[in-house]
């Protein structure tokens, strides 16, 4: 199959960036969307331009590395699927395809494709976790937990941060990524002892990033690779005032 | 050179206590004193950052991804194991160590297998502590399933993305420390070279990969953790950035690199489908639990299927092997698909495959409990080859999969380097011949959070009075030459091939004579085609962009130019052993009924190879082997 592409090109984060046009020939509809671009850059290399700089290493859908916008979709048209899971068998034969990298305030662009998303990196730093030091923790089945509330723990810990929710939020808000893991802590009991530092501290974290908030358009849940729910936020929102509740007394 | 264990007296059972009360500690107050690098930010390398983060050490960490959450740990899928007897069916931490042992083909030191399988205990605790969600039973208990390989249920899981879930506890416990400032986070970093002082690791170089900038950090000791290098064979089941190149630079500068041609391959991948492709995907173990495997009877079959009835299939690996039937650990199942696929009964558009059917287990247990136990694994299959595996059988293929092979290490986890350590995959500990399933993740974060903690420890307690190390030193200098001398040639060569054309030719080369199977006319021919295909690389390879900008070309070439030096080793490695063990299947030595032939007389021993400079042949040093828990056995799981 042939495929137009209309590709983001930007040499760093100072330059100015613009569309450029490539075109595709022959292309086998069981390729995925990265091993398309990966022939492309093949052709640029070997004509002597530089190759398309994109993100990726797992290419399983599994490392959260590989997001751009592809027609205006995070990950592309696909529902909760990441960039490397996509194939072509997904676009129209001759189909004009637009790739753009994610883009928030608190993502900046560092070359074509690629973005800084160490912001949610010191999300987590400022309270994602458990403060547990090695070598201390008691039996694991002193502890236990319903298969109920461990597959919904679970259900919240599979975000894989891309931040497709991000990108696709008229926002730019991080709400679904960071309600995703105070859901996570919170539901298990190892994580309830810190759940008000917890809470307050990552969404001080969010606004220092400049991610925008939450007006509830709920674009994240639909773009979200991993299917996180909505409803994570709404706990993240019952955190956070009980939190301010109670710090208050 | 005679290579010291440094294996604790004492009966197998008291050695790593009787190593802990007598290691060196380091006073809190000096701990700060101390600078330690740790390359990678996997299971492996977080663990251990966070650990010594916590303990008060100056720790730097580095890893090349844009997060460290994104190591390949995340990948991993179907569990960990570990020696919990929750099931109440005869485990423990003996028989965890006997099957580790007897499913690496008795090429792996009793010592440390007897510690990882120890260790196994705590792993889970610390996990679970941190809030990994593993699979629970409905009373709230953890829940566990059998791998390859063994007869009782001791793998953890996480669905089937076990290695996501470990990872992020590390890593949340590594930001931990960073949020703290007792680790200091240099992600997108690539080492590219080892700093030596007076025969010490002192530091390394590295390249940011987002500016270019070529730095120099220096540090008490360092430590690799920084994967395996399956991805050599180019199709593999590893991420596309796993790469060898910190082990081997390290090598270079004199590490030895021991057992390099062990690589696992995993016989449940997805099939190759066509020449763009640039990985094939792993299906976890697990799902041979309840999916049973099979080719058609009849050679050349063209029926689908699901038309092709029961007394028209071949359950090769019920019939071979009826004691594990499916279970079989992964070398042979994964001879065993290749030998049937080679035999003219392999399935799929390219006959590459061989069929994973779900529908007996679907009859009998129901859509719903099947949907939740791989759920996530069906729709990555529907996702990348467009077909339902609830409705027909899946399509797989043995894989590259994993380095058992990589730096050697003492007990300590010490390389031959003083103050260089290796954990994780990228040592070549524990695991022998062929690694059983789940028992990677294992090794990797209690190596991090358990046993390096103390022996690097050890060590430190003799560079309190050391004082900083300065960047300044010329050795660093040189390094740092070095490696900017390797940028500018890479850039200048401007051929006319690609950095992936050499690395798909390589990948190819080793499948044939240093796969699943090898021989030693093949093993002869690699060794010549890689020389040449080394030196068209540096005539002919074309690297676009320049050096001190970001360059993904350019961080692959230089993977690419360590991959055809690993290459050669592990053909080298594989063509001395005269035997086949695990991994290692040389057609000369086999069983009249086509099973491995292990010569134990002249071959126990670990390979520890030394390097003797560009174009000369490396050199050979054996560590014995000596079992006194157990004696080695015929391998058998029939
Ligand atoms: C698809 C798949 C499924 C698997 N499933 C299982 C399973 O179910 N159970 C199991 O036990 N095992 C499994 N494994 C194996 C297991 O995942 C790995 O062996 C293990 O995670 C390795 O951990 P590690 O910490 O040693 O290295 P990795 O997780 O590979 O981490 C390597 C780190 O080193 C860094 N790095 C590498 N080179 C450099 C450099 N030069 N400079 C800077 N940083 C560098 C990387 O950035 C990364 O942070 C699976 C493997 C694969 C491929
Ligand atoms: S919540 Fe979903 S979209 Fe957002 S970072 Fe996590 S996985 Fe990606
Ligand atoms: S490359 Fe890892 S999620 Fe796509």
């Amino acid at each position: 199959m042939d495929l137009h592409l209309k590709i983001w090109r930007q040499k760093d984060n100072q330059s100015e960036g613009k569309l450029v046009n490539y075109d595709l020939t022959a292309l086998n509809p069981h390729m995925s969307f990265l091993e398309m671009l990966d022939t492309l850059n093949e052709k640029l290399i070997v004509q002597g331009d530089e190759p398309v700089e994109f993100d990726h290493d797992c290419r399983e859908g599994i490392c959260g590395q590989c997001g751009m916008m592809i027609n205006g979709l995070a990950h592309g048209p696909l529902k909760n699927t990441t960039t490397c899971q996509l194939h072509l068998r997904s676009f129209r034969d001759g189909e004009t395809v637009l790739i753009e990298p994610f883009r928030a305030d608190a993502f900046p662009v560092k070359k074509d494709l690629k973005v800084d998303r160490s912001a949610f990196d010191r999300i987590i730093s400022s309270g994602g976790f458990v403060s547990i030091n090695t070598g201390q923790a008691p039996d694991a089945t002193a502890i236990p937990i319903t298969h109920q509330i461990a597959e919904e723990a679970f259900d919240s810990a599979a975000c894989i941060g891309c931040g497709a929710c991000v990108a696709t939020c008229k926002n730019a808000s991080a709400a679904l990524f960071t309600s995703a893991k105070i859901t996570h802590m919170v539901l298990l009991p190892q994580g309830k002892e810190e759940r008000s530092n917890r809470v307050l501290n990552m969404v001080k974290q969010m606004d220092v990033e400049h991610f925008g908030h939450c007006s509830n358009t709920e674009a994240c849940e639909v773009e979200c690779p991993q299917g996180i729910s909505v409803l994570n936020i709404a706990r993240m929102n019952y955190e956070y005032s009980r939190a301010l509740f109670f710090r208050k007394k | 050179m005679i290579l010291d264990s440094k294996i604790p007296e004492g009966p197998l059972e008291q050695k790593w206590d009787n190593y802990k009360k007598k290691a060196k500690l380091v006073n809190p107050a000096n701990r700060k004193k101390l600078d330690i690098i740790v390359v990678g930010t996997g299971l492996a390398g977080s663990s251990l950052a966070a650990s010594l983060g916590e303990m008060g050490y100056n720790v730097k960490s580095f890893c090349f991804q844009d997060s460290p959450r994104r190591a390949h740990s995340v990948a991993a899928q179907g569990g960990v194991n570990a020696a919990k007897n929750y099931k109440n069916d005869g485990d423990s931490v003996y028989r965890m160590f006997v099957d580790t042992l007897k499913g690496g083909d008795f090429r792996a030191r009793e010592a440390n297998v007897y510690r990882m399988a120890e260790c196994s205990l705590n792993l889970i605790d610390q996990a679970v502590a941190q809030g990994v969600p593993f699979g629970r039973e409905y009373g709230g208990y953890l829940n566990n399933r059998s791998f390859g390989g063994v007869q009782v249920s001791r793998t953890f899981y996480a669905r089937g993305q076990t290695g996501q879930q470990l990872l992020l506890g590390s890593y949340q416990a590594l930001m931990r420390q960073v949020g703290k400032g007792s680790v200091q986070l240099f992600s997108r970093h690539e080492m590219l070279d080892l700093v030596m002082i007076d025969g010490k690791a002192r530091g390394i170089i590295v390249r940011n990969l987002d500016t270019g900038d070529i730095e120099r950090h220096s540090a008490h000791a360092v430590v690799l953790a920084t994967g395996g290098y399956g991805k050599i064979y180019y199709l593999s089941t590893l991420a596309m950035g796993c790469n060898g190149s910190a082990i081997w630079r390290a090598h270079k500068k004199g590490a030895l690199m021991a057992s390099p041609s062990w690589i696992q391959v995993h016989p449940t991948s997805l099939p190759q489908s066509g020449d763009y492709q640039s990985k094939l995907t792993l299906m976890s173990e697990s799902l041979r639990n309840d999916g049973r495997i099979w080719v058609p009877l009849k050679e050349n079959e063209t029926r689908k299927p699901n038309d092709i009835p029961e007394s028209e299939r071949d359950y090769y690996l019920e019939r071979k092997y009826p004691a594990f039937g499916n279970l079989a650990p992964r070398d042979i199942s994964s001879r065993a698909a290749k030998e049937r696929i080679d035999a003219g009964f392999g399935i799929g558009p390219l006959k590459n495959a061989v069929y994973l059917d779900f529908s007996k287990a679907i009859n009998e247990q129901g859509k719903e409990k099947i949907q939740e136990k791989y759920g996530n694994l069906f729709e990555m299959y529907l996702k990348i080859t467009g077909y339902n595996a609830y409705e027909e059988p899946m399509m797989i293929s043995p894989s590259a999969h994993f380095s058992m092979g990589g730096l050697w290490v003492d007990y300590e986890l010490m390389t031959t380097i003083p103050g260089l350590f290796a954990l994780g995959e990228a040592n070549f500990a524990d695991h022998g011949a062929n690694r059983l399933g789940a028992n990677s993740l294992l090794q990797a974060s209690v190596d991090g959070y358990f046993i390096a903690p103390y022996t690097i420890a050890n060590f430190l307690s003799n560079e309190i009075h050391t004082g900083k190390i300065s960047t300044d030193n010329i050795e660093f200098e040189k390094a740092e030459n070095e490696v900017k001398q390797q940028i500018k040639g890479f850039i200048n060569i401007n051929g006319t091939k690609t950095v992936d054309h050499f690395h798909k030719t390589l990948g190819k080369l080793l499948y044939d004579y240093c796969g699943l199977a090898r021989n030693e006319e093949g093993l002869k021919y690699a060794i010549e085609e890689i020389k040449k295909l080394k030196q068209e690389f540096y005539t002919n390879v074309k690297v676009s962009g320049q050096g001190d900008t970001m360059n993904t070309e350019l961080e692959k070439a230089g993977r690419v130019a360590d991959y055809f030096e690993i290459g050669e080793l592990m053909c080298y490695d594989a063509l001395t052993r005269n035997e086949s063990c695990g991994a290692h299947f040389r057609e000369e030595y086999q069983t009249p009924d086509g099973e491995a032939l292990r010569n134990d007389s002249e071959f126990q021993f670990i390979s520890a190879w030394a390097w003797k400079g560009e174009n000369n042949e490396p050199e050979l040093i054996k560590e014995p082997l000596i079992f006194e828990e157990i004696q080695p056995t015929v391998r058998s799981y029939k």
